[in-house]
């Protein structure tokens, strides 16, 4: 027993270690005083922090990061939400199955094959290098995450309190407002969370369908890898990682004090 | 029934193929308290989703108050539910919880606060009104459904085993509960229950429920003392259930033999034709140990168990094959298995049953 227990233990360990190593490797650099991306760091310095906020291709990239950012997660939170809503039933038609499945399907269709069908569409429409075109390809790749999450919650809902919300009078619309949502609340914080950071890390689809103004962080750092390995990518790097982190344990300790009022 | 409050016309439902409710037909009046009971499967917890609007009769019509109301939705049919779970909103505290339907109506803000105070203090829970749900205990839960339910004062209160998720004690106390407000109030309550005793205690009616239909409706002690069929006698009790062949009928009295040979007179209302099978209930309280002339019937048994309950005994007797359970106060002399014992019981106490 003890040798099952151990070698759970080192086989748990070392897949850690696998997820976590390149983020390890890639987060000193930030702070390295010299002009190229490699070990060992001469001297220590912030400098490449001071430059990837005060120079001008790296701030518009983190704009335009925030802005396709916030499109998207608001978009795809309201999308998502209401396909949810319109799919919690545990038995659903044969149409509402397909639906369901075309909702998730930009979880595994390939980036690559939605991006150049969206570049063909969207420049029939004039939304090629626009934002509105950037946010509209990553709320389709968001919106699977947030109807996943909010699916997931309301599931959890008992109908039986929509019902006694009914009969004490409450029209379908009140329902929804005052007890559905409220109780859907935690689900819908994650799927807008995970919209956000879908958004923030899409690469492939923004390369298709965005133009030079609309440069996101993520794709400057994959152009600045190609072009001149500045460490810079080592500094935006690190502000995305420390970005989620807190993201996530915001999102964790607020469902955490809900349990724990609920509980007392 | 003159002027009822309720009334259910052919209703039936079925969902895809399965029938649960079969052109059913049921009269409820004014501040009457009548049970829906019968096991599950039966067809009573759907008729109430039906009364409440969260599901619409596939055929029938269903009036409320001199209006046709199958077809309003749930909202505007004033009616108060209160179920099994009590589903109590999660989000909201206790006082949220029972000024929900005031709020709905958009009373002033000074009248919703006054009234759910006095709802609250009804039922004594008025210190636990910034608690949420999840913080109270069942028996808290369920009087924060209750007050919920009556608050905004509505015509009917529709009640889905209410009780069943309570242990023994509280169940008691909340039957008394409930009786109590359903007085006062001069409330119209249809309650769905699958306990007979509940059902027995609490009820000005009774609709006992099979596979759909109504099998017997009326007064509890109708329905304990003369159940109409097989099964609301077992349904409802325990009863023995004895069958026999009709020999002789003479006014009113009617000499049923047994398979076995004996004879035994069973008063009844209807003329049952010589030579027809019966079934009779006898139930095992009527039945009495010792030789008793007057009563009617006398036969003998041999006692094959003897079970103590406490406050009575329960003889198992078997008397020419046929085996016999009796009720029994413990001031009898000592039995021992085995031993012969004579039984008598009244000819009012067999009553016929159809099969």
């Amino acid at each position: 027993m003890s040798v099952l227990r151990f070698s759970k233990l080192i086989f748990g360990s070392a897949t850690v270690f696998f997820l976590i190593a390149p983020l390890i490797a890639i987060l000193p650099l930030a702070f390295t005083d010299s002009v190229f991306l490699n070990y060992p760091i001469p001297a220590y310095s912030t400098r490449w922090f001071v430059e990837l906020f005060t120079a001008g291709v790296w701030q518009r990239s983190i704009i335009n990061s925030l802005i396709i950012g916030c499109g998207t997660t608001v978009l795809a939170t309201f999308l998502g939400t209401v396909g949810a809503l319109g799919l919690r039933d545990k038995q659903l038609s044969l149409v509402l199955t397909t639906i369901k499945t075309v909702f998730l399907l930009p979880m595994v269709v390939p980036a690559v094959v939605l991006g150049v069908g969206m570049q063909l569409m969207f420049a029939r429409y004039a939304l090629t290098n626009t934002y509105l075109g950037v946010i509209i390809a990553h709320t389709v790749v968001a919106v699977p995450f947030v109807v996943v999450n909010v699916l997931a919650v309301l599931q959890g809902i008992d109908r039986r309190l929509e019902q006694a919300a009914a009969s004490l009078g409450a029209a379908p619309v009140t329902v929804l407002k005052q007890v559905t949502l409220p109780l859907a609340l935690p689900g819908i914080v994650s799927g807008a969370v995970f919209a956000f950071a879908t958004s923030l890390d899409e690469v492939v689809l923004t390369l298709f369908v965005a133009g030079p103004n609309q440069r996101t962080l993520a794709r400057q750092m994959f152009s600045t890898i190609r072009e001149n390995i500045s460490p810079a990518i080592a500094a935006a790097a690190f502000v995305f990682i420390v970005g989620t982190v807190l993201i996530a344990i915001v999102v964790n300790f607020s469902r955490g004090t809900k349990r724990a009022k609920e509980v007392r | 029934m003159n002027n009822p409050f309720i009334r259910l016309e052919e209703v039936s439902k079925s969902f895809g193929l399965l029938t649960v409710v079969e052109g059913l037909n049921l009269e409820i009046g004014k501040g009457e308290f009548i049970s829906l009971l019968g096991p599950s499967g039966s067809g009573k917890t759907t008729i109430l989703m039906m009364l409440a609007g969260f599901e619409n009769p596939t055929s029938g019509a269903i009036w409320a108050g001199g209006k046709r109301i199958d077809s309003l939705p749930p909202h505007r049919r004033n009616m108060g539910v209160v179920f099994q779970n009590y589903a109590l909103f999660p989000h909201m505290t206790v006082s949220q919880n029972v000024a929900f339907p005031l709020k709905m109506r958009s009373l002033p803000r000074a009248e919703v606060k006054e009234r759910v105070g006095k709802a609250l203090d009804m039922v004594q829970l008025g210190s636990l009104a910034e608690r949420r749900p999840s913080q109270l205990s069942g028996g808290q839960q369920q009087r924060v459904a209750l007050a919920r339910a009556l608050i905004f004062e509505p015509e009917v209160v529709l009640m889905d085993e209410p009780l069943g998720a309570l242990d023994k004690q509280l169940r008691e106390q909340m039957q008394l509960d409930i009786r109590d407000l359903h007085r006062r109030l001069k409330l119209t309550i249809v309650f769905v229950t699958h306990d007979q005793s509940e059902a027995l205690t609490m009820s000005d009616r009774i609709a006992i429920f099979n596979r759909g239909k109504i099998e017997q409706i009326g007064k509890p002690s109708d329905i304990y003392d003369h159940p109409s069929t097989q099964f609301v006698a077992e349904f409802i009790g325990e009863t023995n259930l004895v069958w026999g062949t009709v020999k002789s009928m003479e006014g009113g009295t009617a000499r049923v033999q047994l398979p076995a040979g004996q004879q035994v007179l069973v008063e009844t209302a209807t003329d049952l034709g010589p030579n027809s099978k019966v079934c009779l209930s006898i139930r095992p309280e009527r039945i009495k140990v010792g030789r008793r002339e007057a009563a009617g019937n006398n036969i003998t048994a041999a006692v094959s168990d003897i079970v103590y309950h406490g406050d009575h005994l329960r003889l198992i007797a078997r008397s020419d094959g046929q085996s016999l359970i009796i009720k029994t106060d413990r001031s009898q002399p000592t039995l021992s298995i085995g031993d012969e014992v004579q039984l008598s019981f009244l000819s009012s106490d067999c009553w016929v049953v159809r099969p």
